[in-house]
C-alpha cells in the first residue's frame, strides 16, 4: 500500500511539475498575474509529494519490504539500519529519487525565500525549475519506477554492494546531488535571466548565495568520496581520476569560476554574458555528470548498472535542457549590454584570469574522460587516457590560477598596480622563499612537484593571512580598532580568506602525502616486528572475527615509540555471502596530522601473512583543507548582504563610481 | 546576432553527436573483430623482479589460457584482484598478466603487495600493445585458446558471475570460436 502512495505521489508530481513549468511562465510573458501565482503553490506542492514518494521508499527499505523489486535487489536483512538507509539511494531508481527531491527542494527554497526577488524574476526561475523536474519526473516514472512490485515476494534480498557499506560512502551521495542539483537554481536563473533580458548586480546578488551553497555541498561530497577512496580501496591513493569521479569534478571547476564570475557582475557589472553562460555550463556539467553515470557510455566501477532506454532519454533530454538553453543564449545574448570596463591588470582582470584557466582545467578533465568515447565514435579506434595524462595537462593549469590565487583578493577593482600589490605580499613571498629553501635543503632539488607544492601552499596561506591583516590593520594600528576592523569585515571577505587558506592547506597534504610516504610491504609472522618513520610495529597475529552481515580476518598490529605502546591497529580483510565478495578494512591511525596506515592481506599458507603499512605525513591536511574550503562558503554565505533583500537600495549606490576596494570580496 | 554566441551550442551539437554515437557502441560488450582472431604478435619483458616474460608463443601452448590487464594505478584492478588469487590458488589454469602504462617500480610493488596470480607477466611500458591486443579500459580480462585465438573478452572489474557464466566455460574449451585467418 505504501509502496502504490510513493508511486502515485511521484506521477502526480510530475504533473504538478508540469504545471509549474508552464502556466507561470505564459503569465510572467502576458502579464497575466492569477497563471504566475500558480508559480509558488506549485513549488511547495511539489516538493511535498516527492517527499512523501521518498518517505515511501524509505519505509519499505527500512521494513525490509521484498515485495518491492529495488528493495529486494538492494537490501538484505541482515543489513545494519545505517545501510538500509543508505540503501535507498544506493541504486539507480532510488537516487533518482533523491536528485528530483532536491531539486525540488531548491524550487521550493526560491518559491519560500526569494520574496525580495522581482516577482517576475522569481515566477520565471521556479518555472524554469519546474520544467527541469518535469525531465527527471518522466524518467523517473516511465523507466525507472523505484516502487515496481515484484510477486511472489521473495523471502531475502540481494543485500548491497559491500565496498558501499561504509559510513563515508552512505552520505557522500546526498552531498554531492546537494551540490550537482545545486546549480540548477544558478542554471534557472540563467535562463530567466535569458527570457527576460536583463542581467544586473541584483541579479548575480542572488545567484550568488545559491550557487556558493551548491559548491560548499559539492565540496564536502567530494572530499566525501575521496576519503571513501583512500581507506576503502586499501591503498592509500585518495583520487583515480576515474569517469565518475571527473564528472562530479567538472561541474566544481565549472562551480567554483561561476561563484568567481558572479561577484564580478555584482560588483562592477561586467563580464554579464560570460557569466550566464558559465551558470548554463556548470549545470550542464551535472547533467552531463548524470549521463555519464547511468547510460553506460564509459566504464567505472561506480557506475549504476546501466539500460540503454535510460541512456537514450537522457541524451534526448540533454539536448533539450542544455541545447535549448545556449540556443536561448545564442539568440538573447547579443541584446544584454556589457558593463563597467576595467584594466587588465585590476581585481576584474585576476578574477578573469582565474575564470579562463578553471574553464581550461575543465576542459582538460572533459577530454580526458571522454576522448576514448570519441575516438572510438570516429575511428573506431580503441585507446585508455590514465592518471598519466591528468598529471601532466592538469597540474600545469593549477599553478599559474593558484600563484594568482593570493594576489587576486589584494587588488583594487577597476584598476590595480601590480607593483604595489605585489609589495603588500612582500611577507608572503618571503615566506614562500624560505620555506622554498628549507624545503629545498630538506628533498633535494630532485622532487620538484614537491618543492612546487610547499611554496605554492605557503604563499596561499600567507597571502590569504596577509590579506586579513591589511584589511584589519594588525600590528599597525591600536588593538581594539583591529578587532573593530576585524569584526565589521564582510563575512565574505573572512570567507575567501578562509577558502583560500584552505586551498593551501590541502596542496600541504596532497604534496606531503605524495611525496614522503614511506612504505613497507613485507610477509609478517606472528611477533615480527618492523620499524616505520620512527616507530616499531609489532604484528600479533590474524584472528577470525564476525561483523553483522560478513565474517573477518582481523590482523593485530602493536605500534610503540621509544619502547612506548601508543597504538593498537586492527585492519581487516572482510567476506561477505550477500552479494559474495572481499572487502579490505584499512586500519588508520593519525598521528601528528599524519597518518599509520596498516592492511593486512593473503596469508602465505606457512604462518605468515602480506602487510602493508604507509605512513603518509601530512595527509589530514588535505582532508582539513578541503573542509576549511566548504566552511569558507559557509562563512561567505552567511554575509550580511545576501540576507538583507536591498535590491533596489543597492542599485542606486551602483551610480556612485567605485566602492572602497578593500572593503568588497 | 553576434557569432561568438552561437559558439557554445555548435560546440554542444558537436559533443551531443559524439555522445550519440557513443551510446550505441556499448564499451562494456566485446568488439566482435576480435573474437575468433589471433592475438597480436609482440614480446614483453617480465614485470620487474620476474623472470618469466609474455609474448605470442606463450598462447599457444595447447590449452587455453587467461590473460588480464592490470595497473597499479587503477582501483577496479584491486578490487578483482582477490578473485584472480582465488583462481591461482584454487585451479591450475594458467593466468597471465599484462602490465598497461605503468613504471616498473610501481607494478612489482603492486604484485608483491596484493599478491602475485600470474605465471607470466608482460610488461607493457608504453601502452602500445596493450592497443594491439584492443584494450579499452582497465581492468580487461581474455580468454585466449590453446592455438592463440581470442575467444572471449570481458571490459571492466572480473566478477565471480562472469567469471563463472562466461569465463570457466570458455577455459574448458567450451563455446570455441573457429580462428578465422591464423
Amino acid at each position: 500500500m505504501i509502496g502504490e502512495l510513493g508511486h502515485f505521489a511521484i506521477i502526480l508530481a510530475l504533473a504538478v511539475a508540469a504545471v509549474q513549468g508552464t502556466l507561470p511562465l505564459i503569465g510572467a510573458q502576458r502579464n497575466m498575474p492569477a497563471l504566475s501565482a500558480i508559480a509558488q503553490p506549485a513549488a511547495i506542492v511539489q516538493f511535498a509529494l516527492i517527499a512523501l514518494a521518498f518517505g515511501a521508499l524509505t519505509h519499505a527499505f527500512v521494513t525490509s519490504d521484498f515485495s518491492v523489486l529495488n528493495v529486494w535487489q538492494n537490501s538484505h536483512t541482515d543489513k545494519p539500519m545505517l545501510y538500509k538507509i543508505s540503501g535507498v539511494w544506493g541504486n539507480h531508481e532510488g537516487s533518482l529519487l533523491l536528485w528530483v527531491l532536491i531539486l525540488a527542494a531548491f524550487g521550493m527554497g526560491v518559491a519560500v525565500l526569494g520574496s525580495n526577488l522581482p516577482p517576475n524574476l522569481r515566477t520565471r526561475v521556479i518555472a524554469v525549475q519546474g520544467l527541469v523536474g518535469v525531465g527527471f519526473l518522466l524518467l523517473l516514472v516511465f523507466l525507472s519506477n523505484p516502487f515496481a512490485r515484484i510477486d511472489p515476494a521473495p523471502l531475502q534480498g540481494n543485500g548491497l554492494n559491500p565496498l558501499l557499506q561504509d559510513p563515508g560512502l552512505a552520505f557522500h551521495p546526498p552531498f554531492l546531488y546537494l551540490g550537482y542539483v545545486g546549480f540548477s537554481i544558478a542554471f534557472s536563473f540563467a535562463v530567466a535571466a535569458l527570457i527576460e533580458g536583463k542581467v544586473d548586480a541584483a541579479w548575480a546578488r542572488w545567484v550568488r548565495p545559491w550557487t556558493l551553497a551548491a559548491w560548499t555541498a559539492l565540496t564536502v561530497g567530494i572530499v566525501m568520496g575521496s576519503w571513501w577512496a583512500y581507506y576503502e580501496l586499501g591503498w592509500g591513493g585518495w583520487w583515480f581520476w576515474d569517469p565518475v569521479e571527473n564528472a562530479s569534478f567538472m561541474p566544481w571547476l565549472l562551480g567554483t569560476a561561476l561563484l568567481h564570475s558572479a561577484i564580478v557582475v555584482e560588483k562592477r557589472d561586467a563580464l554579464r554574458t560570460w557569466t550566464v553562460l558559465l551558470a548554463i555550463l556548470t549545470f550542464s556539467f551535472s547533467l552531463l555528470g548524470t549521463f555519464i553515470v547511468r547510460s553506460g557510455v564509459l566504464n567505472s566501477v561506480h557506475a549504476f548498472a546501466t539500460d540503454p532506454a535510460r541512456g537514450v532519454y537522457i541524451l534526448l533530454f540533454l539536448v533539450i535542457a542544455i541545447g535549448g538553453s545556449l540556443a536561448l543564449y545564442a539568440w538573447r545574448a547579443p541584446t544584454l549590454k556589457g558593463g563597467g570596463m576595467f584594466a587588465p591588470v585590476s581585481r576584474e582582470g585576476a578574477l578573469v584570469l582565474n575564470n579562463l584557466l578553471l574553464v581550461a582545467a575543465t576542459a582538460t578533465v572533459f577530454i580526458g574522460t571522454l576522448y576514448p568515447l570519441f575516438l572510438d565514435a570516429v575511428t573506431g579506434e580503441k585507446v585508455t587516457v590514465g592518471p598519466p595524462f591528468f598529471h601532466a595537462t592538469f597540474v600545469p593549469l593549477m599553478i599559474p590560477l593558484l600563484a594568482v590565487m593570493a594576489v587576486g583578493p589584494m587588488m583594487p577593482w577597476k584598476r590595480a598596480d601590480l607593483a604595489g600589490t605585489l609589495g603588500r605580499l612582500k611577507i608572503a613571498g618571503v615566506a614562500t622563499v624560505v620555506v622554498t629553501l628549507v624545503t629545498l635543503y630538506l628533498a633535494g632539488v630532485k622532487d620538484v612537484l614537491a618543492v612546487l607544492g610547499m611554496a605554492i601552499a605557503t604563499w596561499l596561506i600567507m597571502g590569504a593571512l596577509v590579506d586579513i591583516g591589511e584589511r584589519t590593520r594588525v600590528f599597525r594600528t591600536k588593538a581594539g580598532d583591529s578587532w573593530r576592523r576585524a569584526t565589521n569585515m564582510p563575512r565574505s571577505a573572512w570567507g575567501a580568506a578562509i577558502a583560500h587558506a584552505g586551498m593551501g592547506v590541502a596542496i600541504l597534504g596532497m604534496t606531503g602525502s605524495l611525496a614522503w610516504e614511506t612504505e613497507h610491504l613485507q610477509i609478517m609472522r606472528p611477533g615480527d616486528r618492523i620499524e616505520v618513520a620512527g616507530y616499531e610495529v609489532q604484528f600479533d597475529g590474524v584472528q577470525a572475527a564476525r561483523g553483522p552481515n560478513y565474517d573477518a580476518a582481523r590482523g593485530t598490529f602493536r605500534v610503540y615509540r621509544d619502547g612506548d605502546l601508543v597504538e593498537v591497529m586492527q585492519p581487516e580483510t572482510r567476506r561477505f555471502a550477500n552479494p559474495p565478495m572481499v572487502t579490505t578494512e584499512a586500519a588508520i591511525r593519525p598521528r601528528n596530522f599524519g597518518d599509520l596506515y596498516a592492511v593486512v592481506g593473503e596469508s602465505n599458507g606457512d604462518g605468515g601473512f602480506a602487510t602493508r603499512i604507509y605512513h603518509k605525513p601530512m595527509i589530514n591536511w588535505l582532508w582539513i583543507g578541503s573542509l576549511m574550503m566548504a566552511v569558507g562558503g559557509l562563512v561567505s554565505l552567511s554575509d550580511r548582504r545576501h540576507r538583507v533583500g536591498a535590491p533596489a537600495r543597492k542599485r542606486a549606490a551602483r551610480t556612485t563610481p567605485t566602492r572602497p576596494a578593500g572593503q568588497t570580496a | 546576432m553576434r557569432l561568438r554566441f552561437l559558439l557554445p551550442i555548435v560546440g554542444f551539437v558537436v559533443v551531443a553527436i559524439g555522445l550519440g554515437v557513443g551510446l550505441t557502441l556499448k564499451p562494456r560488450e566485446i568488439p566482435s573483430a576480435l573474437i575468433g582472431k589471433p592475438v597480436p604478435i609482440f614480446e614483453l619483458a617480465p614485470v620487474q623482479g620476474r623472470t618469466a616474460g609474455l609474448s605470442t608463443s606463450d598462447l599457444k601452448i595447447g590449452k587455453p589460457v587467461l590473460v588480464n590487464v592490470f595497473a597499479s594505478w587503477c582501483g577496479p584492478c584491486r578490487q578483482e584482484h582477490p578473485l584472480f588469487m582465488e583462481l591461482a590458488r584454487t585451479t591450475d589454469i594458467e593466468i597471465y598478466g599484462l602490465n598497461q602504462r605503468d613504471t616498473p617500480e610501481d607494478a612489482a610493488r603492486w604484485l608483491e603487495t596484493f599478491g602475485d596470480p600470474y605465471d607470466k607477466t608482460g610488461a607493457d611500458l608504453s601502452g602500445r600493445i596493450s592497443i594491439e591486443w584492443g584494450v579499452y579500459g582497465v581492468p580487461e580480462t581474455f580468454v585466449v585458446d590453446g592455438e592463440g585465438c581470442i575467444q572471449y573478452k570481458h571490459i571492466s572489474v572480473m566478477t565471480r558471475e562472469v567469471l563463472e557464466a562466461e569465463i570457466l566455460p570458455r577455459l574448458r574449451g567450451e563455446r570455441h570460436v573457429p580462428c578465422e585467418g591464423t
